[in-house]
């Protein structure tokens, strides 16, 4: 990874999580309501996969803040559609669990458990059909390897050797279910195995993610058919803002919470990129200073209007009663 | 009278069942080592154990599907489905499996299973996670719809779906869980009955699960504007529809007006509707009227989701207005 990458990389984790911390404190003023599912704890493997994977569309999940910005969205756009603005990704339609940005490629926020995999599928044949460059990349957690989406996604893919990326981000929760509680194993790749190579990386660190994001893209661009990734990270806050947390020992958030994503980033940076203090302030600087102008771009953009209510339900309207 | 909590009702209900017979169970995402995600099954897993409180895995159409089973097996399984949309990955088994294997098996086959259902409208949580199907459910012969707006209700009507044989949906609004309520434990609640909240003699309007509070909310204003007394009628059973009930109330007052949450088109109050227009025309003294959801996905942005579904301003506005044309 060359520097600039490196710096990129850190950069937009730093500002991905100063995003969530701002995203739950105006949760609590209540500026931001519904489901808030954060991100922090998990930016290594949001960004880097994000930053490696350009040659393609990103099918992803209801915790997708980060990805969204590191795949290019405007973090204001993406703030402001947390405040419900009209301003916001999707004009205040979606919230906090669906951006999409097909300019970029982004299909975000899918809040149906494995539901957008088959979508994921559907768009990878696409891309093949169009003897594409692009291939796809479906990020899912490991709760959704359990689910009939899942396996179909793993047989179809395979079958109709699709150029298609499933990326799985293993926290080891799926909301108060540890995984090893409902799959006979923590290592949810070993469902893929029948079905095409797998790789395991460590998802809280970003070089690494980054490196096997790179290599699954250029396999699949050979039309090799799918890939899959199992990333293990972990969720230092709550599944949502509406969940308490208790099934997880603080012995155990504090193993993790030492593994901190952001902490090893910087370190490389200092030891394998010779970066200094002053320097690395500079970028966490820059990223609050781009925090704090999402969050005043959010607040003060106006409210969809309810005259727009039936506005994006179909193309074409027709006169109805 | 106990006064309690809608969610701690259905707590009571299930516990109850489950102390009284060791063959009913419950599954669901999140129902044992959580206790459940609204917290109905709080504290029910280290009473009766991970053998009967089941946590599966995010399946839904194995959470239902697995629940036929158990009830084919001998067991009496409650399934919870966390949120009505993740119910539609089920619906191949709620209405190919469920609602018509005692059918197909000319009665051999019992399914004494209920499917909790939390649904509708709650605060913000957009198109995904805010929908309601009693509609559907409902339009499938086969199984029981039960309706929980009250809280006494959720605690008799729950507890007879257990003890029930026949498939019930019981579907319970996302936004009663923390309301509450005064349960009579030593009631005998019919829960195929329709409620009547409260009476009156120049209107009937009909609503069920979390509307009824809405309509409650809006009648002293409407009886203000008016000078005219509503009666209104909590359904609780979807299907069958207690008519008799209805019938009654319709017959005295002479006017109908239906309150749901759902989308307009193909929603639950056309059933309604078009039983009363069939079978007592000539006791309307006009058209009925039918106050339902906006036929679009539910939006995230607050002043959009309330535009969507009815509320009590909207319920006031749109009586009088056509209250105004008919006689009101
Ligand atoms: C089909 C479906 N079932 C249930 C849910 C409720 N739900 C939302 S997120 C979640 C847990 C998902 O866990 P995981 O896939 O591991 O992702 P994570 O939240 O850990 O990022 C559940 C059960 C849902 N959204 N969709
Ligand atoms: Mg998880």
């Amino acid at each position: 990874m060359d520097k600039l990458t490196a710096e990129e990389i850190y950069y937009t984790m730093v500002l991905g999580r100063k995003f969530e911390y701002a995203a739950k404190e105006h949760y609590m003023t209540g500026e931001i309501s519904g489901f808030l599912h954060l991100d922090i704890g998990q930016e290594a493997l949001s960004v880097a996969a994000m930053k490696a994977f350009d040659h393609g569309d990103v099918f992803t999940t209801y915790r997708e803040h980060i990805m969204a910005i590191a795949r290019g969205i405007e973090p204001k756009a993406v703030m402001a559609e947390l405040f419900g603005k009209k301003t916001g990704v999707s004009e205040g339609r979606g919230g906090s669990m669906h951006l999409f940005d097909p300019t970029h490629f982004f299909y975000g926020g899918d809040a149906i458990v494995g539901g957008h995999l088959p979508n994921a599928v559907g768009c990878a044949y696409a891309r093949k059909f169009q003897e594409s460059e692009h291939g796809v990349m479906a990020v899912f957690g490991d709760g959704a390897t359990n689910g009939g989406a899942f396996f179909e996604s793993l047989n179809i893919s395979s079958a109709w050797k699709l150029p298609i990326l499933f990326l799985c981000e293993n926290n080891r929760y799926a909301i108060g279910t540890e995984i090893t509680r409902v799959a006979p194993f923590l290592e949810q790749a070993k469902k893929a195995e029948p079905y095409m190579p797998t790789m395991e990386v460590d998802g809280n660190d970003a070089v690494a993610v980054y490196e096997a994001v790179k290599e699954a893209q250029a396999y699949i661009q050979k039309s090799h058919g799918p890939i899959f990734i199992e990333a293990f990270t972990y969720r230092w806050e709550g599944h949502s803002m509406s969940d308490p947390g208790t099934y997880r020992s603080p012995e155990e958030m504090e193993i993790w919470k030492r593994r901190d994503p952001i902490a090893r980033m910087q370190a490389l940076l200092k030891e394998r990129y010779g970066m200094s203090e002053a320097q690395i302030e500079a970028l966490d600087q820059k990223a609050q200073a781009a925090v704090d102008e999402a969050v005043e771009y959010a607040s003060k953009s106006p409210e969809p209007v309810v005259a727009e209510l039936f506005e994006h339900v179909f193309v074409e309207e027709v006169a109805h009663d | 009278m106990i006064e309690m909590l809608y969610r701690e009702a259905l707590n009571r209900a299930i516990d109850e069942c489950m102390a009284a017979d060791p063959n009913v169970v419950m599954l669901g995402e999140d129902v044992g080592l959580y206790g459940g995600s609204y917290r109905v099954s709080e504290g029910l897993v280290s009473k009766y154990g991970e053998k009967r409180l089941i946590d599966t895995p995010i399946a839904e159409l194995s959470i239902v599907g697995n629940a036929v089973g158990m009830a084919i097996g001998g067991l009496r399984p409650i399934a919870e489905i966390m949120t009505a949309n993740f119910s539609l990955l089920a619906f191949d088994q709620i209405i190919n499996h469920m609602s018509k294997y005692r059918y197909m098996s000319a009665g051999k086959i019992t399914l004494p299973m209920v499917v909790r259902f939390p649904q509708g409208v709650s605060k913000q949580l957009a198109a995904q996670h805010s929908e309601s199907y009693e509609q559907m459910l409902s339009a499938v012969p086969g199984i029981r719809v039960f309706a929980a707006g009250d809280v006494n209700y959720a605690y008799h009507a729950l507890k007879k779906a257990i003890l029930m044989d026949d498939p019930v949906v019981f579907i319970e609004h996302e936004l009663l869980y923390n309301k509450k309520g005064e349960v009579d434990l030593d009631a005998e609640v019919d829960p195929f009955k329709a409620r009547i909240v409260k009476e009156g003699k120049d209107l009937t309007i009909v609503s069920y699960l979390k509307m009824v509070d809405d309509v409650i909310a809006a009648v002293p204003e409407i009886e203000k504007q008016t000078g005219k007394s509503c009666e209104v009628i909590d359904l609780q059973s979807l299907n069958p529809i207690d008519t008799e009930t209805l019938k009654a109330s319709i017959e005295k007052t002479g006017r109908l007006v239906v309150v749901e949450e759902d989308h307009k088109m193909g929603g639950y109050g056309a059933q309604v509707v078009s039983w009363a227009a069939e079978s007592l025309f000539y006791a309307l003294d006009a058209a009925p009227l039918r106050i339902a959801g906006e036929n679009v996905p539910i939006p995230y942005n607050r002043k959009l989701e309330l535009a969507s579904i009815p509320t009590p301003d909207k319920i006031v506005a749109k009586i009088i207005e056509w209250g105004a044309n008919n006689g009101l």
